[in-house]
């Protein structure tokens, strides 16, 4: 429990950082920015007002308390670049608003595929050690950890999309309109990101599951007669598991980052389509709050890991 | 720690000659082609890079275009063969950054430890749990997009990792038995670093440097592909494959083309990272 407390506030004074990080970097460092917003049609006045519309005349500190108070009652500012009317700026909340949940789908996808494979290519790639196909696999995962993401996605969208003809690409189904149909459309980008993370899982998990093979118990556990089935589901893949929580904690990062780049090869309308965008015409209050949200999400999916970790393995539970 | 544990913990390289390590001559194959077809681009390539034509639009595979051509009917070949010298002169000057950096940071706090060391780790563990490339654009937004931008902000962004490797090395050689024999002759404490410790933890970099140099390929050509790296006309692989999207249909070698050659070139690296390990003191199990 105590562990929890102290968790708890390393995760909020992380995410204190991170949020004035970004404030320094995306409301700091660029500086007066009216100029470019108004563009042609700046105007000595229209410039002063504007900048006191978005509080360019604060101190800093006024500016970060006005901002983060802001972002945590839902108030995420204001796009540049985007307008609801002639004279009204776009909230930032509502660009984002209907994007977020392709980009949970397609995380969570993602993960989903790559525990359910790499778990038992993992397994099997163990016990198949010394034989024809420890190498192949060895050779299929070195190969499938080189190809980058988006190449993937442009393979499976030629071979699923085009080749055989499972989905239409571009042909984006809303989760609105139709959730299982929107699923099946994310099955693929999902896979596009999923399989250089299986491999690297499936690499580790075999790794891990060797390291465990050659320990104490399992001797002991052979010596009274257990079966290998028994030795390997019961005694040596529950031990084997616990440091690839871990590692699939950690690539989460990766997962989300894969996630953007893919969105793009597929034309999903997430969050990492926007944040592309975004950057290309220097909409910097959209790309500092998904940058913020993004950046978030991983710091709270490390926290959860911790904590899920600390509940799973009963030795480091009891300090 | 006794001589003889000193001994056996400073790693060395124990060069080429060794034969039963298939990762080192695949990588060096795979590697040493690429850099050479890329170092040819630089001068001379088969056909123009920048020549359309018509009449050899989306021409697939054959003797005169052994790649085929794209949809101006430019080589891909000769394109595949500029987009590889970029992507791989990106990745060399962020890893050269990224490294050189690396090393004198890492020798530094893993050497001294103390204050500066706390903050420096505490630093580089914030950046090393994010994904490099969202690291790597929120630096590119700020900074505008280019080039130069691209090679400064992946060079930042992969400096910690190289710290981290670094000062670990550091560490461990730190009160190795041979360094207190230095600091009692009176050896001064750069040359310590740099001339007593530094050469010992080569094995290790290397490695780290291929790993480095796979992420920055990837993050290039991710980055061009997304269209915020190398704009055209210079030629760069993720760039081309973003072209080729759109033709894929028409014309599916255009987009395998760039794409295989990063395939090859990561999993050179990452073949030849792995080789060297093995020929490295170190014992791998595979791992």
């Amino acid at each position: 429990m105590q562990y929890f407390g102290k968790k708890t506030v390393t995760l909020i004074m992380t995410l204190f950082l991170v949020s004035v990080a970004a404030f320094l970097a995306f409301q700091i460092i660029p500086g007066d920015v009216v100029g470019s917003i108004l563009g042609t049609e700046a105007t000595p006045e229209r410039e002063a007002k504007l900048r006191e519309e978005l509080g360019f005349n604060d101190p800093p500190v006024v500016r970060y308390m006005n901002w983060i108070t802001g972002v945590l009652r839902g108030d995420l500012g204001k796009s540049w670049r985007y307008s609801k009317s002639m004279n009204e700026m776009m909230p930032v909340a509502e660009l984002i608003g209907d994007k977020l949940p392709v980009t949970l789908w397609l995380a969570v996808l993602s993960v989903l595929l790559i525990v359910i494979v790499s778990v038992p290519l993992g397994v099997f790639w163990a016990k198949s050690r010394g034989r024809a196909a420890d190498a192949v696999f060895s050779v299929l995962t070195q190969t499938a950890m080189a190809v980058p993401s988006f190449f993937l996605g442009i393979l499976v969208t030629y071979l699923f999309g085009m080749v055989l003809r499972w989905f239409t690409p571009g042909g984006y189904v809303s989760y609105q309109d139709n959730f299982v149909g929107f699923l099946g459309y994310l099955i693929f980008p999902a896979l596009s990101v999923a399989v250089p993370k299986i491999a690297m899982t499936a690499r580790f998990l075999r790794n891990s599951l060797l390291t465990e093979m050659s320990s104490d118990y399992v001797r002991t556990a052979r010596s009274k007669g257990a079966t290998e089935q028994r030795v390997m589901y019961g005694h040596v893949l529950r031990n084997a598991l616990m440091p690839v929580v871990t590692f699939l904690g950690m690539i989460i990062a990766e997962i989300v980052a894969g996630s953007i780049v893919v969105e793009q090869v597929f034309g999903l309308p997430g969050v990492g389509r926007l944040l592309i965008s975004s950057i290309s015409t220097r909409d910097l209050p959209v790309v500092e709050i998904l940058v913020l949200y993004i950046t978030a999400v991983v710091i709270v999916v490390y926290f959860l890991v911790d904590i899920v970790y600390r509940m799973i393995d009963p030795r480091i539970s009891h300090k | 720690m006794t001589q003889d544990e000193s001994r056996t913990k400073v790693y060395r390289l124990k060069g080429l000659k060794q034969r039963g390590n298939p990762y080192l001559w695949i990588g060096l194959f795979m590697t040493g082609t690429a850099v050479l077809m890329a170092l040819v681009g630089f001068f001379w390539t088969p056909c123009s890079t920048t020549a359309m034509s018509a009449a050899e639009r989306f021409c697939a595979p054959s003797p005169g275009h052994p790649f085929g051509t794209d949809n101006f009917g430019r080589d891909i070949l000769s394109r595949v063969m500029k987009g590889a010298g970029s992507t791989i002169f990106i990745s060399s000057l962020v890893v050269f950054f990224s490294g050189g950096l690396g090393i004198v940071i890492g020798a530094l706090t893993g050497y001294f430890g103390g204050l500066l060391d706390e903050i420096v780790m505490r630093f580089t563990d914030a950046v090393n749990g994010f994904p490099s490339i969202l690291l790597a654009l929120v630096m590119i937004s700020i900074l505008g997009s280019g080039k130069k931008n691209l090679i400064l902000s992946l060079g930042i962004v992969f400096t910690p990792s190289f710290v981290r490797i670094v000062r670990s090395e550091f560490i461990r050689l730190r009160d190795a038995d041979y360094i207190s024999r230095a600091r009692l002759m009176g050896v001064g404490r750069l040359r310590i670093l740099f001339v007593h410790i530094l050469p010992n933890i080569f094995s290790t970099f290397w490695v780290s440097v291929m790993i480095g140099f796979n992420n920055g390929i990837l993050a290039e050509s991710g980055m061009s592909y997304l269209g915020i790296g190398v704009r055209p006309p210079d030629a760069s692989l993720g760039e081309m494959l973003s072209d080729a999207q759109g033709y894929l249909l028409r014309a599916p070698w255009y987009a395998l083309a760039p794409g295989l050659t990063i395939v090859w070139i990561v999993l050179g690296f990452s073949l030849l990272g792995e080789g060297i390990r093995q020929s490295s003191g170190e014992a791998s199990d595979g791992r």
